[in-house]
C-alpha cells in the first residue's frame, strides 16, 4: 500500500481526553474508534437496503404468495388460497396474450427507431458546435415533461376530429384517420409519443461515450484513408457496443411498463381497456384493469409475475445475442 | 485492495465524474472523437428540425391552453396563443383541485429529493471511499435492482399501505423512493474522483470520528453532484405517474395524478386539459431553462455504465 492508513487506535487519543491518566478509559475509547470504523460503512448503506427490502424485495415476493390466493379489492385483508387458478385464469384469456403481443410490438416500434436516431443525433452532437450546450439542452426538454402532459399534448395531435396532425396530412393528400381506433396507428401513436420523450435522453447517454473514444483510433482511421462514415460504423460503433447494449436493456425493461401513454391515449374508460378493441392494451394496462377497475388482485398479481418471466427470457435472448455479436466481431 | 490512490490532485469543482467506460480509453481528459471536426450546415439544419420536434409539444401545449376548445379544433389549427389562457387555468384549477395537487407534488418530489441526497452521499461515501467487507457483492447487488420494474411489486405494496394506514396518503408515495440505486452509482462514482484520500486520512489523524467526517469532508466535497443528482431525482418525482396514479385517489392526488383524472372525466373540455397539463410541466421547465446545463452533464456523466 502507498500509503498506510492510519488506525486511530493506534494513534494517541487527541489532547484533551484522557492525555496522563490511566490507560483504562483511552482502551475503552480505542474499541469505541474501532466499533465507528467497522460499523459506519454498513450504517451509511443500510438506508437503501432497509427500503429496498421494505418496499422492493418483500413485495416482490408477496406478489407470489398473492397470485396463488383470491384477493379482492373490496376486502383487502381476507385471502383464500387457490393454487395455480390465477395464472390459470390469465393464460386463458385471450386479452393477456393480446396484452403481451401488444407490449412486445409497441416495445420494438418504438425502442429501435428512439435508439437508431440517438445514435444518429449523437454523432451530429459530437461535431464542433456553436452554441453546442443549447442544442443538448433543447433535446433534452421532452425528457423534462411528465407522460401524463406529454400523452395528453399528443392524445390533442393525434384526434381523429380536428387534430393537428390530420390536418398537415390533409396536404399530401390523406383523408382523416382515426388514429386511436387503428390496430396499427394507434401503435404508431404511442410509439410516437415514447420517441418523443427518450431519443434526446439516449442521444446524451451516446454522446458521452462517444466523447470517452480515444482521439487516436480516428486518426489512424483517416491515415488509412477511412470517410467520415466508415470512421463512424468501423470506430465509434463497436467502441459503443457496450453502451447500446445498455441503453437496450434500459429501453427494453422501460417499454415492459408503458403505462400512461395508452391510459391517456383516447383517455377515459377507453383508455383503462388499452382500446376499443384492446388494440393497444400493454401489459401495464392489463396489471390495472383486472386489479384496480375488476377489482381482482390475485390475477393482478399473476399478470406481474408473467411480466418477470417475460423480462427474464427478453435479457436471456438479449445474453444470447450479446454473446454471438461478440463472437462474430472477434 | 486497490493500492494505486486514484487521486492527483483534484480541483474543488470541476471533476465531473467520468463515464465508467472511459477506463479503457486511455487518456481521460482527451477531447472527444469528432471533436476537431466542425459541424457543417447539414449538421444545424438537421439538429434546428429536432430542436423544433422536441419543443414544438410544449408550444402546442400553451397555444391549446389559451383558446377554447372550438378554435383548438378548428381547420387551420390556431399556431399562436389566444386570450383564454387565464379563464383556462382558472377553470382547470376548480374542476381538479390543483391548488392541493400542486401543493402535494411539492411535498413529495421534495421530500424524496432530500431524503435521496442525503442517503445516498452517504452509501456512495461508503463504497467508493470504505472499505468493508461484500462492499463489491454488496454494490452489484444495489445495480441489479435497477432491473426490476415497480410493476412487479405494486399489488402488494398497496395492500401494505392500506394495512398500515398509509392507503391514499403521501406517505405511500414517499417512502418506497426514498434512496434510488442511481443515485447511490451516480454518488459513489463522483465521489470516486472527486474525494482524496489524502483528505479522509488527514482527518482520521485528526482524531474525527466517520460522521464527522462525512459532515466537514465528504458533504462538501460532494456538493456539486448533490446539486444535480437533486436536480434529476426531483424532475423523476415530479413526473412519476404510474404507483401515485393506483395509490393516490381523487381527493389527495399529486398534479401527475390529478391530469390523469382530469381527462379521464365525461367528455374533457380539451383546452382545460391542455391548461392542466401546462401547469404540470411549467415548474420543470423552469428548471431546465436555469439548470439546464448542470442536467445536462449530469445524465451525461452518470447514466454511462459499460
Amino acid at each position: 500500500m502507498a500509503t498506510t492508513t492510519p488506525t486511530r487506535g493506534a494513534h494517541t487519543p487527541p489532547p484533551g481526553g484522557s492525555g496522563v491518566t490511566s490507560n483504562g478509559p483511552s482502551a475503552w475509547r480505542t474499541r469505541l474508534w474501532r466499533l465507528d470504523d467497522k460499523a459506519s460503512p454498513y450504517a451509511y448503506i443500510a438506508p437503501f437496503f432497509l427500503i429496498f427490502g421494505a418496499f422492493g424485495l418483500y413485495p416482490l415476493l408477496y406478489t407470489g404468495w398473492i397470485a396463488l390466493h383470491r384477493v379482492e379489492m373490496t376486502g383487502l385483508d381476507q385471502s383464500e388460497w387457490v393454487g395455480w387458478d390465477n395464472f390459470a385464469k390469465i393464460l386463458q384469456d385471450s386479452e393477456f396474450w393480446t396484452a403481451v403481443t401488444n407490449t412486445f410490438v409497441i416495445g420494438v416500434i418504438s425502442t429501435v427507431p428512439q435508439l437508431l436516431v440517438a445514435l444518429g443525433l449523437a454523432h451530429l452532437l459530437n461535431y464542433k458546435l456553436r452554441a453546442s450546450t443549447f442544442w443538448r439542452t433543447v433535446i433534452l426538454t421532452p425528457y423534462a415533461t411528465s407522460v401524463a402532459t406529454a400523452a395528453l399534448v399528443f392524445a390533442l395531435v393525434f384526434r381523429p376530429d380536428g387534430g393537428l396532425l390530420n390536418w398537415v396530412l390533409h396536404f399530401v393528400g390523406f383523408g382523416d384517420t382515426d388514429w386511436g381506433d387503428g390496430e396499427w396507428t394507434s401503435k404508431i401513436a404511442i410509439s410516437v409519443i415514447v420517441i418523443w420523450r427518450w431519443t434526446g435522453y439516449n442521444a446524451l447517454i451516446y454522446l458521452a461515450a462517444m466523447q470517452a473514444v480515444p482521439t487516436d483510433l480516428y486518426e489512424a482511421a483517416s491515415i488509412d484513408g477511412a470517410t467520415r462514415w466508415q470512421q463512424f460504423r468501423k470506430v465509434t460503433i463497436p467502441s459503443l457496443r457496450p453502451t447500446i447494449l445498455f441503453t437496450i436493456v434500459i429501453s427494453t425493461i422501460g417499454s415492459m411498463q408503458l403505462f400512461g401513454e395508452p391510459l391517456l391515449l383516447q383517455g377515459g374508460t377507453i383508455g383503462a381497456v388499452g382500446g376499443s378493441e384492446h388494440q393497444y392494451e400493454t401489459l401495464s394496462i392489463y396489471l390495472f384493469n383486472y386489479g384496480w377497475k375488476l377489482g381482482h388482485l390475485g390475477p393482478a398479481a399473476a399478470v406481474a409475475w408473467a411480466m418477470l418471466v417475460l423480462l427474464l427470457l427478453i435479457a436471456l435472448i438479449n445474453w444470447i445475442v450479446g454473446r454471438f455479436v461478440r463472437k462474430s466481431a472477434a | 485492495m486497490t493500492t494505486t490512490s486514484p487521486t492527483k490532485t483534484v480541483p474543488d469543482l470541476a471533476p465531473a465524474p467520468l463515464p465508467a467506460s472511459a477506463d479503457k480509453g486511455g487518456g481521460r481528459f482527451k477531447l472527444g472523437a469528432g471533436q476537431h471536426l466542425k459541424g457543417g450546415p447539414f449538421t444545424y439544419a438537421a439538429l434546428i428540425v429536432v430542436g423544433l420536434g422536441s419543443v414544438f409539444p410544449l408550444y402546442w401545449t400553451l397555444v391549446a391552453a389559451s383558446h377554447d376548445q372550438q378554435r383548438v379544433l378548428d381547420s387551420p389549427p390556431p399556431f399562436l396563443p389566444g386570450g383564454r389562457l387565464w379563464s383556462n387555468l382558472q377553470a382547470a384549477w376548480d374542476q381538479a383541485h390543483l391548488g392541493k395537487a400542486i401543493v402535494n407534488s411539492f411535498i413529495v418530489a421534495g421530500c424524496i429529493t432530500a431524503a435521496t441526497l442525503f442517503f445516498c452521499t452517504l452509501a456512495g461515501y461508503a463504497f467508493a471511499k470504505m472499505r468493508f467487507r461484500g462492499r463489491g457483492a454488496l454494490m452489484t447487488a444495489v445495480i441489479a435492482t435497477l432491473t426490476i420494474p415497480p410493476q412487479l411489486s405494486v399489488v402488494p405494496l398497496f395492500m401494505m399501505m392500506a394495512d398500515i394506514g398509509w392507503g391514499g396518503q403521501l406517505e405511500s408515495v414517499i417512502f418506497p423512493t426514498l434512496v434510488g440505486a442511481f443515485g447511490v452509482f451516480f454518488m459513489r462514482q463522483y465521489l470516486l474522483e472527486a474525494l482524496p484520500y489524502e483528505l479522509i486520512e488527514a482527518a482520521k489523524v485528526d482524531g474525527a470520528t466517520n460522521i464527522r467526517i462525512v459532515w466537514n469532508v465528504v458533504l462538501p466535497a460532494a456538493r456539486p453532484a448533490m446539486m444535480v443528482l437533486g436536480m434529476l431525482t426531483f424532475v423523476q418525482a415530479w413526473n412519476d405517474f404510474f404507483w401515485p396514479f393506483l395509490a393516490l385517489n381523487q381527493d389527495n392526488p399529486t398534479l401527475q395524478v390529478a391530469l390523469g383524472q382530469l381527462s379521464a372525466s365525461y367528455t374533457p373540455d380539451q383546452s382545460i386539459v391542455m391548461a392542466g397539463a401546462l401547469i404540470s410541466a411549467l415548474p420543470l421547465l423552469l428548471v431546465f431553462v436555469v439548470f439546464g446545463k448542470q442536467i445536462v452533464g449530469g445524465i451525461m456523466a452518470g447514466a454511462v455504465k459499460g
